[in-house]
């Protein structure tokens, strides 16, 4: 059971980092904010739900858990929102002669 | 494998600090100073440093790093002239070989170190228990340290009063800060609205944990001032006036119970910021209690500036906002959105 928890959370993390990589070679490679914005939020996102999935089965007690749980969420709201205001700021220097 | 990782880590730092200082752009430059502060977070975890660790996170890359981006801001409208004039090449040297100096005397200090390096720890750490505080750091700063606990907190405050003392004659006493409008159905206005209390209670975790644990009174009232910031860039509440009899008690109320707590060691335990045995936790955690909402108020209002608008017509033109915030005007209030404002 322990072995298969461990082998769960490496494969977990390891499918973490790979969305983590894809998300930063979207971040370098796409052409506009937009778009990189995109690349970042959709892919770093799941990479980071990965990695806390991965380490879930690792910490000790139902409340440490509870606190990986409450930094993704936390991560969720906040990166979603200030991609958003990046978005917004730059689509308002688009407009801007 | 941890040791690679670690001297990955290192050289990552080295080429970011080099970076940030070789950055033609002002706003690039603070980027790569947050982005610094946060790995610098990272080494210090794998130092098992976990209080500095926060405060450098919280402090160095949050804070330092939102109040550099304030001043980039400030600084837009000048930014290009002052790169034209540009430095001439001895000054350049000069620089340059100021830097190297002191970082090669910093260097040659650290390896003439005696080894072992010169610790208080052995001395510090069986006199611990009796100050009743769990986390060593906490007890060292507030037991063994408290004189230079004390003089931070003085400092912080002495500060505010530097930053207030830039504003105009017709500003003072008046609300610090751009008046900050934002789309009151927007993103940043129900972030405003979810996060502060999750980040409240975190803060008051962060506090009440640091007695034990890692945390304490500056990584919390760093972001109990966060949280006070992101509410007044959602345009949700306005600053308070700077002449709030209120507003400056709250200020100078970690200084003044400290140094009460300390004029009282005098008397019972016959030295300034002595504390009577037994009584060092509870006095600590006075302190502690008089010292966050000092610290949450002076690090919002430093970030917040001058006193800036004449207190009169709080949004009046010559008082505009700062170019360059993440504001949105309003749709059915006909004022000046931040984004093209200023005067």
């Amino acid at each position: 059971m322990r072995l298969l928890l461990d082998v769960f959370s490496v494969v977990a993390i390891v499918a973490g980092a790979v969305f983590y990589l894809a998300g930063t070679v979207g971040l370098l490679r796409f052409p506009d904010s937009y778009t990189r914005l995109h690349a970042l939020t959709k892919a770093d996102n799941l990479g980071l739900v990965l990695v806390v999935i991965g380490l879930l089965p690792q910490v000790n007690g139902v409340l440490a858990g509870l606190k990986l749980v409450l930094v993704w969420l936390l991560v969720m709201l906040s990166s979603a929102a200030v991609s958003q205001l990046i978005a917004r700021s730059a689509r308002r220097q688009e407009r801007r002669p | 494998m941890t040791t690679i990782a670690s001297g990955v880590v290192v050289l990552l730092l080295l080429w970011l600090a080099l970076w940030t200082v070789v950055a033609r752009d002002a706003f690039l430059a603070v980027a790569g100073f947050v982005v610094y502060g946060l790995l610098l977070a990272l080494v210090w975890v794998r130092l098992a440093g976990i209080d500095v660790a926060l405060t450098e996170a919280a402090i160095g890359g949050g804070l330092t790093g939102a109040l550099l981006l304030g001043a980039v801001g400030r600084l837009r409208g000048t930014e290009a002239a002052t790169a034209a004039e540009g430095a001439g090449a001895g000054t350049r040297a000069l620089a340059a070989l100021l830097a190297l100096g002191v970082t090669g005397a910093l260097v040659l200090g650290v390896l003439m170190l005696p080894e072992p390096a010169p610790t208080l720890a052995p001395l510090a750490v069986p006199a611990l228990p009796a100050t009743g505080v769990g986390n060593p750091i906490t007890g060292v700063l507030l037991a063994f340290r408290a004189l230079d606990t004390l003089l931070e907190a003085i400092v912080l405050v002495i500060a505010l009063i530097g930053v207030w003392s830039f504003a105009p004659d017709r500003a003072w006493g008046g609300r610090p800060g751009p008046l900050y409008r934002a789309d009151p159905q927007g993103i940043l206005a129900y972030l405003a609205r979810v996060l502060p209390p999750l980040g409240i209670v975190i803060g008051i975790y962060l506090f009440w944990a640091g007695a034990d644990h890692p945390g304490g009174k500056f990584q919390s009232a760093t972001i109990l001032a966060a949280m006070w910031m992101l509410v007044q860039m959602a345009g949700l509440a306005d600053t308070p006036r700077t002449d709030n009899r209120a507003l400056r008690f709250g200020i100078v109320i970690g200084p003044l119970v400290f140094i009460a707590v300390g004029v009282l060691g005098l008397f019972t335990a016959g030295a300034f910021l002595g504390y009577p045995e037994g009584w060092a936790k509870p006095l600590i955690l006075v302190i502690e209690v008089a010292l966050l909402p000092t610290l949450a108020i002076v690090l919002a209002l430093l970030m917040n500036g001058p006193p800036a608008r004449p207190w009169a017509s709080a949004g009046a033109p010559g008082a505009g906002p700062l170019p360059g915030r993440h504001a949105i005007a309003s749709r059915d209030r006909p004022t000046r959105s931040s984004d093209e404002g200023g005067t």
